[in-house]
């Protein structure tokens, strides 16, 4: 699903060049359900936007479902990005003037899908996440909890293979964040590769694969593909022009 | 992205934003009524003062005493001859050149005009009859002062409006008495309106036969002799017929002053000039301030906006979609400001010209095309500019600060 060899990403920030990521070796099987953890500043964001094709890598190869996808430009990654990933985002993100089922329409509004046929695959969306009571309410009607799931209804809505989760529970209630927790992997179930972000320990834990970053580095990956030792190894600074 | 959904998309944050709408439409609507109305302002301006010459009319001719080059001055106001241009002169000119189909003498003085206990010093003009057909003013009541010699004077006299309310107030002026110095005038007629020239105010003024004026002045010279040719006659040819004329009579001199509508105006030429570039920088200026008031608020509008903006592009919009939607907006707001603004500026120049009728207030066209081009320049540049700009951020670091 998705293959990363040696990904550098460089920012600079003031005088001082912060390496967001350095030489990351990813491998991630289809169907995978993996956590991504560490600090603030380690890369976990970079990651995110390089992975969704939000970003560019500086340096490195990304396949996705094996096509070559770390050169192409922002016409192209927009087009992989509409069609393959999804984004679920701590602060839901919903706009305050559509409606949920305007919401959950909006990427296939964006990608151009005629009126009828986005009205019944939202439709459908919305009923399989048990929202369609709720198709006509403004987020600002809806709980945090049937606004994460709205969200992630507009994540799933193009049928993505791949959805990227950043912080899912991170402004919910214990309640409402295990809900939104088993919507997630209920979809893992059905067969959609799942990264979680997150700075929660007990969520972390609950993805079969976890991943641990550090300086930019894959610190611990413990189902492993590649060994912590290998990553670091293997990295170092001559790969990364910086 | 469909054309229709992009509307839609526009409209509904149009619609959700409703103060930001409001303002950013009407600073351009207020910037292009400003345009319109300045430069309404400044062309009626101009027009009035064309209008103030355009008395004169383009058949007519005026003659004044004293030799004067009418290059690159105004004419004389008050000349001063060593030959009077008198009566005879006048009647001489009329009946020897067939192109005149009529001449108006004029001496002007001023005096104490009176009626029983009110008095009032006011100009006096004193003309015949065919000035005021010549000058198109019209009598509100009464008749013209009477055909004849004009050699002779006779006791009558036409008032301005403004004089013939302020003597006689609510009385009827026709065939009462005044007294003009100190000649008694019987009032025959009361002009109509103001019709003003150069600086003139004809509802204040006394009209009196042109012999009476040269009695009660004692001035044996004309101040003015408007004359009228007949149609399509050439003006120049003319002109030169009339200064052989005169030469004959003055003892082989050309001691008088032949004016063309043409050249007063010439000479007002860079004045107005003046006036139309003044005003062209000041619309200009409006136009600027309304561009920045716009570029303020969308430059805001674009910054409070950056996480819907990363959110467009995680839902997969290519950054050029992004940057449409935005422009749309702007487009939307900025079209519709032009439209208003085209409106209320006509409105308001609707407003002018009822509250000033001899004020001829038009924008000119080139003043409404360049507020619109530059008010939809500014509106859509000054949106695109921040939107580019956070097109290409990246966006996962806006969605992660929340908000939105």
């Amino acid at each position: 699903m998705i293959e990363m060899r040696q990904i550098c990403k460089t920012f600079v920030l003031g005088e001082q060049p912060v390496r967001a990521l350095n030489a990351v070796d990813l491998h991630i099987a289809a169907g995978e359900y993996l956590s991504v953890m560490g600090p603030s500043g380690s890369g976990k964001s970079t990651l995110l936007n390089v992975i969704g094709l939000l970003e560019a890598a500086d340096s490195g190869d990304y396949w996705l479902d094996g096509e070559e996808v770390g050169a192409l430009d922002e016409e192209a990654r927009a087009h992989w990005r509409r069609r393959h990933i999804g984004f679920v985002f701590q602060a839901y993100h919903l706009l305050g003037r559509l409606t949920a089922f305007e919401n959950v329409e909006l990427p296939l509004t964006l990608a151009g899908v005629a009126p009828a046929q986005r009205r019944r695959r939202v439709g459908e969306v919305l009923q399989k996440l048990e929202l369609s009571d709720r198709a006509s309410h403004l987020p600002q009607q809806l709980s945090g909890g049937q606004r994460q799931r709205v969200a992630i209804a507009r994540a799933i809505v193009t049928r993505p293979k791949l959805l990227l989760a950043d912080e899912p529970t991170g402004n919910l209630d214990s309640r409402a964040g295990a809900q939104v927790v088993a919507l997630l992997e209920a979809l893992n179930a059905e067969g959609i590769t799942l990264m979680v972000v997150t700075h929660d320990a007990a969520l972390g834990r609950r993805a079969r694969r976890r991943l641990l970053l550090a300086d930019g580095r894959v610190q611990s990956d413990e189902v492993a593909v590649h060994t912590e030792a290998e990553a670091s190894g293997r990295g170092g600074d001559a790969p990364c022009a910086s | 992205m469909r054309l229709l959904d992009q509307l839609r998309f526009a409209t509904a944050v149009l619609a959700r934003h409703r103060l930001r709408s409001a303002m950013l439409l009407l600073v351009t609507t207020l910037g292009v009524a400003a345009v319109v109305v300045l430069t309404a302002l400044g062309q009626g301006a101009r027009g009035y003062v064309v209008e103030q010459f355009a008395f004169i009319g383009n058949d007519v001719l005026v003659m004044l005493p004293g030799r004067k080059e009418t290059s690159g001055g105004l004419p004389p106001v008050t000349g001063s001859a060593a030959r009077d241009l008198t009566l005879e002169d006048a009647q001489f000119l009329l009946r020897r050149l067939p192109q005149l189909r009529d001449a108006a003498p004029l001496v002007i003085g001023s005096a104490a005009v009176s009626y029983q206990q009110r008095s009032r010093d006011v100009f006096v003009l004193g003309t015949v009859p065919g000035f005021i057909e010549l000058r198109r003013l019209k009598l509100a009541q009464g008749s013209n002062l009477p055909a004849g010699d004009w050699r002779r004077g006779r006791p009558q006299v036409i008032v301005g409006g403004k004089l013939a309310a302020e003597l006689f107030g609510s009385e009827r002026p026709i065939g009462q008495w005044l007294r003009i110095g100190d000649s008694r005038f019987r009032v025959v007629g009361v002009l109509q309106g103001r019709g003003d020239a150069m600086g003139m105010d004809l509802s204040d003024v006394a009209i009196i036969p042109v012999a009476s004026a040269q009695q009660l002045f004692n001035a044996p010279s004309l101040f003015r002799l408007l004359l009228r040719v007949q149609p399509g006659t050439d003006l120049e040819r003319v002109r030169r017929q009339l200064g052989a004329l005169i030469r004959e009579r003055h003892q082989g001199e050309e001691d008088v002053t032949i004016v063309s509508p043409d050249a007063v105006l010439e000479a007002f030429d860079e004045v107005l000039l003046a006036m139309t570039a003044a005003v062209a920088v000041i619309a200009a200026i409006s136009l600027l301030v309304a561009g920045v008031l716009v570029m303020n608020v969308t430059w805001i509008n674009v910054s409070q906006r950056v996480a819907e903006i990363g959110l467009l592009k995680a839902l997969g919009a290519p950054g050029g979609l992004v940057q449409r939607l935005f422009v749309t907006e702007a487009v939307l707001v900025a079209g519709a400001g032009t439209v208003l603004g085209v409106l209320a500026g006509y409105g308001a120049v609707a407003l002018l010209r009822g509250l000033f009728p001899e004020v001829p207030f038009a924008p000119p066209t080139w003043a409404v095309v360049l507020a619109v081009l530059l008010a939809l320049l500014c509106g859509i540049g000054f949106a695109l500019l921040p939107a580019t700009r956070a097109s290409r951020q990246a966006p996962v670091d806006a969605l992660r600060s929340g908000g939105a």
